[in-house]
């Protein structure tokens, strides 16, 4: 066990998987000698070399697309997209390419190649390099996606993705990187598909993804001051969702508040919000509360920015509303 | 631009091969439109009727174990590949017994065993992955060659752009098939492009750009050996270009009336099966063609019956678990 910045234990788990498996290769802008713009894959072209660590050109579409073809050749390339906000050019590749691939053609091939980006505001990035769209590729059948929030979840998920025979979407979160947390050594496996309970609570579940998962353990603590007990849920792969953790603890706490930084309308969200309305239901004793960034073109000025952000004061508002 | 090499030429017997595979592409084709008219076959259908030299010449120089990805419009490439005829029509009628069990139908369709891996109906869509598959055979040490089919519409794309500037940089064992037939859809190439050869733009790549003439199989299979030979020595990619017709429309959807009746007469004239009996004729005897005719309507009558009577994919394919639990062996 040892303390690393979210950012090393990505490094950690990508550092292993390519001594471990000679067939893991990575692809993205940057990547290389640079060792990548937020410093992921530091020092891994100088150890495994120019043909498994490869800078590509600026094309988001063939870097995709690459991982598609390379891993149905039995290869694991793992592609860095620089920012979420980038998903778009890629989405033909998984949309339209990658989700169809293993069903259509009967299981004669699997494709598992992991494509990691990261999003989230914060940073002062603006509108094109802030956003959270993890509703684009959620929305994709045959397509994991997972959200790890601490450095040890992003180690053991990013291995999991490695070793997993399907296409694997990875959203890290720039606001994160830094963050410091004790990560176990070596073979460190997190499953895809099971949600944490990251705080224990009787009145209210808050299921939050990512950085708001930090803000909701925020939120918690100052809610407790006032005799408040939350359950705080990190879903960490949003698809497949762990479905049974969520309705568990709604059926405890009977009031549910979902707090993801995406856009709400259409969000990733209001999947999870209906999936609790329609499962747990009859536990529920006020509507779920659904809390995102505003639905608008992130602003660049700090105060702006700020505001359109959720934090901790709203999501604790959120749940005095919901158990009024 | 380079020249078509002058050497690589065919033996009598791959000629032999090419014309019954041309032909059983071009029965295979015919017979689908009326079928589809009676309401047996469904969806879009595309056919590459007048373009058989081309899928067929190029796809005979590869071996077995290399790639072809191609486009909804790949009978000729599935049938030179190797894909068996049973299989492409089973698919086509939607039955357990095809390439796909009926998953993926006349646009998407895939064959590990023999080498087709896949079919993209997103124009443009194929060359990226095509890359790819070339990219793991350079990490593998591999001489296996990847040939990525698509049409001057395709070339109008970005991942067109993005496919072959990433293939030419790496130097990766792929062959860019252009196949030039004139029309994006109903839109002529000369209203999508400003250049008429689409192999010129091979130098801003690195790598050459060779034109011939699609409608001649000789030419398609020097051309394809060169370019094949030339990424098995990890030299990279070559973009070939081949020029012909499409005779036919876009799909059953087409309504024609777009195509000169002039254009389609001039190109009538230099049918490739047509041409290729002719070559032939100086080495075999006109009851020895009749017979590889015949050869090939036994194939098609075959792989029609096949079909038809095979059954349909059970309602269980539709209720699959979303994901995969193992690794597929990767051929």
């Amino acid at each position: 066990m040892a303390e690393l910045r979210y950012a090393e234990a990505l490094n950690q788990a990508l550092d292993e998987e390519m001594a471990r498996d000679e067939g893991v290769i990575l692809l993205g802008e940057d990547i290389g000698n640079y060792g990548g713009v937020f410093r992921v894959t530091k020092d891994l072209q100088e150890k495994y070399g120019k043909s498994r660590v490869r800078d590509t050109p600026i094309s988001e579409q063939v870097i995709a697309g690459m991982a598609i073809g390379a891993s149905m050749m039995g290869m694991k390339p793992v592609a860095e997209i620089m920012f979420a906000d980038f998903l778009p050019l890629v989405i033909d590749a998984l949309v339209n390419q990658a989700s169809m691939m293993n069903y259509s053609w009967a299981g004669q091939v699997t494709i598992p190649f992991v494509l990691r980006t990261q999003g989230g505001a914060g940073a002062g990035a603006a509108a094109q390099h802030s956003k959270s769209l993890e509703a684009m590729v959620t929305h994709i059948p045959g397509i994991k996606v997972v959200m790890p929030t601490t450095p040890a979840d992003a180690k053991g998920l990013l291995k999991s993705a490695i070793r997993d025979p399907n296409p694997v979407v990875f959203l890290e979160h720039k606001m994160l990187y830094n963050t410091k947390g004790e990560v176990p050594d070596g073979e460190h496996l997190v499953p895809i598909g099971k949600a944490k309970v990251v705080r224990e609570g009787d009145d209210v579940t808050i299921v939050a993804t990512s950085r708001m998962a930090i803000l909701a353990e925020e939120a918690a603590e100052l809610l407790a001051k006032d005799g408040i007990s939350c359950e705080v849920i990190d879903p960490r792969t949003l698809r497949p969702l762990d479905v049974e953790t969520i309705v568990a603890s709604v059926e405890k706490t009977h009031r549910a508040i979902v707090v993801n930084e995406a856009w709400r309308f259409g969000g990733y969200g209001a999947e999870v919000a209906a999936t609790i309305a329609e499962m747990a239901f009859d536990w529920l004793d006020a509507p779920v509360g659904r809390i995102g960034i505003h639905d608008l073109a992130i602003p660049f000025a700090k105060p702006l920015e700020a505001a359109a952000i959720p934090d901790a004061g709203r999501i604790a508002e959120a749940v005095r509303e919901t158990l009024a | 631009m380079a020249k078509a090499a002058k050497t690589n030429r065919p033996t009598l017997d791959e000629l032999k091969e090419m014309y019954v595979k041309m032909v059983v592409t071009r029965r295979m084709e015919e017979g689908l439109f009326p079928e589809h008219r009676a309401g047996n076959i469904r969806g879009p259908i595309h056919t590459c009727n007048g373009q058989e030299a081309s899928a067929i010449g190029a796809t005979a120089v590869l071996r077995k174990d290399d790639l072809v990805s191609t486009t909804h419009r790949g009978h000729g490439h599935m049938i030179g590949k190797g894909v068996p005829a049973r299989g492409i029509l089973a698919e086509i009628y939607g039955r357990e017994t095809g390439l796909c069990r009926g998953r993926a139908g006349h646009m998407l369709m895939a064959d590990l065993e023999n080498g087709l891996l896949g079919t993209s109906a997103i124009v443009g869509g194929g060359p990226p992955y095509a890359v790819g598959q070339a990219l793991a055979f350079q990490c593998q040490g591999s001489d296996r060659v990847a040939m990525s089919c698509f049409g001057d519409g395709a070339a109008q794309n970005g991942m067109v752009h993005e496919a072959m500037n990433v293939a030419g940089l790496w130097k990766l064992p792929v062959v860019f098939l252009c196949e030039h037939n004139m029309y994006g859809l109903t839109v002529p190439s000369s209203s999508q492009s400003p250049i008429a050869d689409i192999s010129d733009r091979a130098a801003g790549y690195d790598m050459p750009g060779v034109k011939v003439d699609g409608n001649d199989v000789v030419a398609v299979y020097q051309a394809a050996a060169e370019a094949v030979a030339r990424a098995r020595r990890g030299d990279g990619p070559t973009l070939l270009e081949t020029k012909t017709y499409r005779m036919v429309g876009f799909s059953t959807t087409d309504i024609g009336g777009y195509q000169p009746e002039e254009e389609i007469a001039a190109w009538a004239k230099r049918d490739p099966i047509k041409r290729l009996r002719e070559i032939l004729g100086k080495d075999l005897k006109p009851k020895e063609l009749d017979a590889m005719d015949a050869e090939a309507q036994g194939i098609v009558d075959d792989a029609y019956e096949f079909a038809k009577t095979s059954p349909e994919t059970p309602l269980d394919d539709l209720y699959v678990p979303e994901y995969a639990e193992v690794e597929a062996a990767h051929g």
